[in-house]
């Protein structure tokens, strides 16, 4: 099971340099809120920004490959997966509520929602509610994943291609994912168990998605080159 | 020329006159929801067209370096329509968005009761939260339209300073100055006001509490307007600080208002070529050429 990038606590430690006094006080009031039903949450989730602050969430310049504008987590992405996990809700309940946000969300908010999914299916134990239903998520929220994936906007195929997808999608849904990554320019660095789940076919799809560019004359994007490459010499 | 049109539907509008706006010098508009040309049957249609203004239409403007933020509202025409009163119900969740600046357009249309309930109604969820509100002033009967909007505004309580009056004239300018409410002038390449008019009643009324937009829509309409207008009134002897005030100062004071003006530089651009991630907010500069 690949380990999801981010968690709860270490959202919390990063969100404590960056909110605002204010901004802290706003979100401990929703949080406490929050364990009482999920009305709370659906207030505060529009919102999050406004209240909970803007930006990146961690300063920009990471040397890993993956520090790209689409990649980086914003202050409001935290909040929100804060917010959700503060859900007194697992299983299909909670499915149900986060796919009523995403529905019902902005595209920072099904962001947030799709980015959260990794956090949300991987807490550990001790994040469980007493007597609370299986660990994780399951496949409830794959709907929303091929939701995003079926949209051309960057930010939210992006986030629908973190740990949760890498660990539950398909292999032919998932492929074509990857593909729709090189069509639209999000980065294949941004795709979460890219080496691990990549495998003849997907090298054949890219590679032919190669051949047709190079006859029209047009540019093949390095990323693909260089997963190729890497899969050639493996 | 840094511009902001402050009430453009770009739903209806071509990736051309993206590109167009932003080498005219756009920067930031405001798309007020209205109807379509053809009339909605049903909520649903609503729902997808409010999401695709605080979802699609952003993410496409940014790619031409274009800060997005709309007004979100049932317009008077289909106010008249009963399968759609429903909206009204959707408008709460929906004016807690970051992208949502203001309501609109509510006004008249044809001056009928569903139409004073409809705007009555959408006056006190703009009290209710905090937003300003943007008014299209009927084009048939319309100085009588404009008096009676302005009687409806003041019964509401809404603090006039939150309220633009919009598609006026030279005949509707002085009464609404006169209320303490914005006044809106769309510049149209036949119909509403043209360039050299709207010049003269800047001369006339001063550049205080005034907006100029396109209004460009489906119909025959030019989202190069404001750029033409500022040419105008350099030509006619205005200054460079006077063509800012209108079309970029003014309107960020408008919407401003509602705390949630955004006009950092655009993060997302297919191109690559705006990978900065800016929390500027408020004034921020322009950003570099668009291609």
């Amino acid at each position: 099971m690949t380990e999801p990038e981010w968690s709860t606590t270490r959202l919390r430690e990063a969100l404590a340099d960056r909110l605002t006094p204010q901004a802290d006080d706003w979100l401990r009031g929703r949080l406490a809120a929050a364990a009482a039903g999920p009305e709370a949450v659906r207030t505060a989730f529009p919102g999050a920004a406004r209240h909970g602050g803007r930006g990146d969430l961690q300063p920009a310049g990471r040397d890993d490959g993956a520090d790209h504008p689409l990649a980086r987590w914003q202050v409001e992405d935290a909040v929100r997966t804060l917010l959700l996990a503060a859900l007194p809700l697992r299983g299909e309940a909670l499915v149900a509520e986060l796919t009523a946000l995403y529905r019902g969300g902005d595209t920072a908010e099904r962001r947030a929602v799709l980015r959260a999914l990794s956090v949300l299916d991987h807490r550990t134990t001790d994040e469980q509610l007493p007597g609370a239903g299986p660990y994780g998520l399951g496949d409830g929220a794959l709907p929303l994943v091929r939701d995003a994936l079926r949209t051309n906007d960057l930010r939210l195929i992006a986030a629908a291609l973190g740990d949760y997808a890498a660990r539950r999608l398909d292999q032919a849904a998932w492929r074509q994912a990857v593909l729709k990554c090189v069509f639209t320019g999000v980065p294949l660095a941004l795709v979460a168990g890219l080496a691990d789940r990549a495998d003849t076919e997907l090298l054949r799809m890219l590679d032919d998605f190669g051949t047709e560019r190079r006859a029209a004359g047009r540019a093949v994007p390095a990323d693909i080159e260089s997963v190729l490459h890497a899969h050639r010499v493996s | 020329m840094r511009i902001f049109d402050p009430h453009i539907h770009m739903t209806s509008r071509t990736t051309d006159d993206y590109a167009a706006m932003s080498a005219a010098g756009v920067r930031a508009l405001v798309e007020p929801s209205f109807w379509l040309g053809q009339p909605r049957t049903s909520v649903g249609s609503f729902v997808d067209y409010f999401d695709a203004l605080i979802g699609w239409e952003p993410f496409r403007a940014a790619q031409f370096g274009i800060r997005h933020h709309c007004a979100l509202a049932l317009n008077p025409k289909e106010a008249n329509d009963p399968r759609l009163r429903e909206v009204l119900d959707l408008l709460p969740r929906y004016l807690e968005k970051d992208q949502v600046v203001a309501i609109g357009e509510i006004g008249y249309d044809s001056m009928t009761a569903e139409e004073d309930e409809a705007l009555a109604a959408q006056l006190a969820l703009a009290v209710e939260h905090h937003l300003p509100v943007l008014v299209h002033t009927p084009h048939r009967d319309k100085a009588a339209g404009t008096r009676r909007t302005l009687d409806v505004v003041r019964e509401s309580g809404i603090d006039p300073a939150l309220v633009v009056l919009d598609h006026l004239n030279e005949v509707t300018v002085a009464m609404v100055r006169d209320s303490g409410c914005w006044a809106g002038f769309s510049v149209y390449p036949d119909t509403k006001m043209d360039e050299p008019r709207m010049a003269a009643i800047l001369a006339e009324y001063g550049l205080t509490g005034m907006l100029v937009n396109s209004a460009a829509d489906w119909g025959n309409s030019d989202p190069l307007k404001t750029r033409k207008v500022g040419d105008t009134m350099l030509l006619a002897g205005f200054t460079e600080a006077d063509v800012e005030q209108l079309l970029w100062e003014n309107p960020v004071a408008f919407y401003g208002q509602s705390g949630r003006l955004d006009l950092s530089e655009p993060a997302v651009d297919a191109t690559g070529l705006h990978e900065g991630n800016s929390v500027l907010r408020g004034g921020a500069p322009a950003p570099g050429a668009v291609r």
